[in-house]
């Protein structure tokens, strides 16, 4: 039997992010340009679903906002890392407002300001609905999402409108979406396992013994959600770097809804269970292309059916509500302990039959 | 003055039409332990709710420390030293035992937010010092093996306890026990007799506890308070409740 150990545990853990770090190099100079598309978007997505997890799971307090704090984080990013001639060419319909038309930061810089412009914009959300007890949370963030679509559609002058932006500079590399999937993650169990995070847990699963035990729970949800907006908001001006062009139409409701089967496969209020949930959605959705796209099948022609790898999500999702209530993980996180346990216990088994 | 440390003026508690405290005063001193006691629905509870700031009283007052917190938040009244254990009990139930604990010592925590998804500064050493705060409430009240299990796995008793030591994991000055011994067996409640004498001369705390069981609270209350329909009808020592007219009465009923 293996019991934890932090010295051990921590070595394990700089051991797999060095593993993970040689994959990626391997990857760079190996893989098709598909293929790091893909990787790209995985890193991008654990983002996603770990900073939306620690709201919807760790705090219990359901958001569906991912969507608009994605656009404000892309937005942000995009509108700072355009030179001013390229806004001047970009921007037909009328012109952008000084000073943002003058402003030009560099990728790093652009991030840290898309994370914080979208904090405080979610600060702003959060302070009228937490004042209250009650679950307003998800009325008020799915309107917020409608809002800023049509901000992005009509304040021409700063977003360029239904236009969107064109042309950004393809910065975000496996380098960059990586990198912040590593610190996000970081961020996140440590915050999870902080005296911060068991508040945050300790409202989810009571909020009036949460208060009686000191805790402002208003703060606490604050706090929740500001920080997941924050890494949201950092993914958004990854996602805009990456595929370089963004328009209004690119945040819809279905990118929240896309992050929240992630989140309930993976297990609500698991960190792991995101990321797994992250990597297996977003792979998966790319394998099932093949669905939408004509093939032959035993000489049956088919035609391809646009949309059906949502159709297919939507089944998996009522599945996984049906019979797996818990997800992959349950609300459990992985342990190098019970991993080597498990391994111990196999590799004894082989021993025992060979 | 007496009702240092808590006093309660002339509270009362209507919910629409029902008039659940009428009028209550109620002092407790340092050291003291006082009883609260009366028949179903007589508006103990109640009084628990509004002096922990759950409930917003009609009329009345509330001085903790000499201070009036008539009104103030439920974390702030926490955070100025009152801790309470639920009637129903209410633990975070997919925390572990020692998890619950830890959560009443957040207010005591001076690591910053930044420090902790950080995990630098101050966040390590404070880290650790509430862990062995917690195992040390666990000792106390004997749940230090069960202390990685998840607190709904629990039984009964120990659940009760569990809500005792989160409780003191905030360093109260006063502790509100909501039917501290309801479903426990007499062995198990004559041992938290002697724990709660314990710990008022241990710690010096005072003590307000709500209970129907009345050998236990004649065993452990200095003084008691019988009400009725939200109105005081007797107040003293465990001897002179006993042989109060009222207090029969108001028990056995009026026929
Ligand atoms: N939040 C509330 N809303 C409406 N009525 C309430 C509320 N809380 C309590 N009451 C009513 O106030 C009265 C007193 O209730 P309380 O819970 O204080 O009684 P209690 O003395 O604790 O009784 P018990 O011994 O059964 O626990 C009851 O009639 C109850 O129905
Ligand atoms: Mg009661």
């Amino acid at each position: 039997m293996v019991k934890e150990n932090p010295t051990r545990d921590k070595l394990l853990t700089y051991m797999a992010v060095a593993a993970l770090l040689i994959f990626l190099w391997y990857a760079e100079s190996h893989f098709s340009q598909y293929s790091l598309r893909i990787i790209n978007n995985i890193g991008i997505f654990i983002v996603l679903a770990v900073s939306y997890n620690l709201i919807n799971g760790i705090a219990g307090q359901f958001s569906l906002g991912t969507n608009a704090f994605l656009a404000v984080g892309a937005y942000t990013s995009a509108i700072f890392t355009l030179s001013p001639e390229e806004k001047i060419r970009s921007f037909i319909i009328e012109p952008m407002i000084w000073p943002l038309s003058e402003i030009s930061l560099s990728f790093p810089l652009s991030l840290l300001l898309a994370g914080v412009v979208t904090a405080l914009i979610a600060l702003l959300v959060a302070l009228p609905v937490f004042r209250v007890r009650g679950d307003y949370l998800a009325i008020v963030t799915l309107g917020f999402g409608e809002v800023v679509q049509v901000v992005a559609n009509n304040v021409v002058s700063v977003t360029n409108g239904p236009l969107g932006i064109k042309g950004l500079a393809p910065h975000t590399n496996i380098w960059w979406s990586w990198g912040i999937c590593i610190f996000t993650v970081y961020c996140v169990v440590r915050l999870i396992n902080s005296s911060y995070g068991r508040a945050m847990k300790a409202v989810r699963e009571d909020e009036t013994a949460a208060e009686a035990m000191g805790i402002n729970a208003f703060r606490i949800k604050t706090l929740a959600f500001t920080c997941s907006a924050f890494f949201q908001g950092v993914a958004g001006g990854l996602l805009a770097h990456l595929i370089t062009t963004i328009s209004p139409s690119l945040f819809t409701f279905m990118l929240t809804f896309n992050l929240l089967i992630i989140i309930v496969i993976g297990g609500l209020g698991s960190t792991t269970g995101a990321v797994l949930s992250a990597i297996l959605i977003t792979w998966g959705s790319e394998a099932l292309r093949i669905v939408e796209e004509p093939f032959t099948f035993f000489g049956y022609d088919y035609s391809g059916i646009p949309g059906m790898r949502m159709v297919l999500f939507s089944i998996i999702l009522i599945l996984v509500m049906l019979f797996a209530r818990r997800g992959i993980m349950g609300r459990n996180e992985f342990k190098w302990s019970v991993l080597l346990n498990r391994f111990g216990r196999q590799s004894k088994s082989e021993a025992r039959t060979s | 003055m007496s009702g240092n440390l808590l006093r309660i003026e002339s509270l009362v508690v209507q919910f629409g039409g029902v008039c659940a405290v009428n009028g209550l005063n109620l002092e407790i001193e340092n050291s003291e332990i006082i009883g609260l006691i009366g028949p179903n629905g007589a508006g103990k509870t109640t009084a628990f709710n509004v002096i922990t700031g759950m409930v917003k009283p009609t009329t009345g007052k509330v001085y903790f420390l000499n201070n009036e917190i008539t009104g103030k938040t439920a974390p702030f009244i926490a955070r100025s030293g009152i801790a309470r254990t639920f009637q129903n009990i209410r633990l975070y139930d997919d925390l572990t035992v020692i998890e619950n604990v830890m959560v009443a010592a957040h207010s005591s925590v001076s690591y910053s937010f930044p420090e902790a998804i950080l995990g630098i500064g101050r966040f390590g050493r404070d880290e650790r010092r509430i862990r062995i705060k917690s195992m040390e409430l666990l000792e106390m009240m004997g749940l230090e093996r069960l202390a990685s299990e998840k607190a709904d796995s629990l039984p009964y008793g120990s659940q009760r306890k569990l809500e005792i030591a989160r409780a003191l994991a905030l360093e109260p000055k006063l502790l509100l026990l909501d039917e501290p011994v309801a479903g426990m067996n007499p062995a198990e409640t004559s041992d938290f007799a002697e724990f709660i004498l314990k710990l008022r001369d241990n710690m010096t705390i005072g003590i307000g506890l709500i209970e129907h069981d009345m050998s236990f609270v004649m065993n452990v209350c200095d003084r008691m308070k019988v009400i009725d329909h939200g109105v005081e009808i007797a107040w003293g020592d465990p001897q002179h409740i006993r042989n109060n007219q009222r207090v029969i009465k108001a028990y056995l009923g009026e026929g």
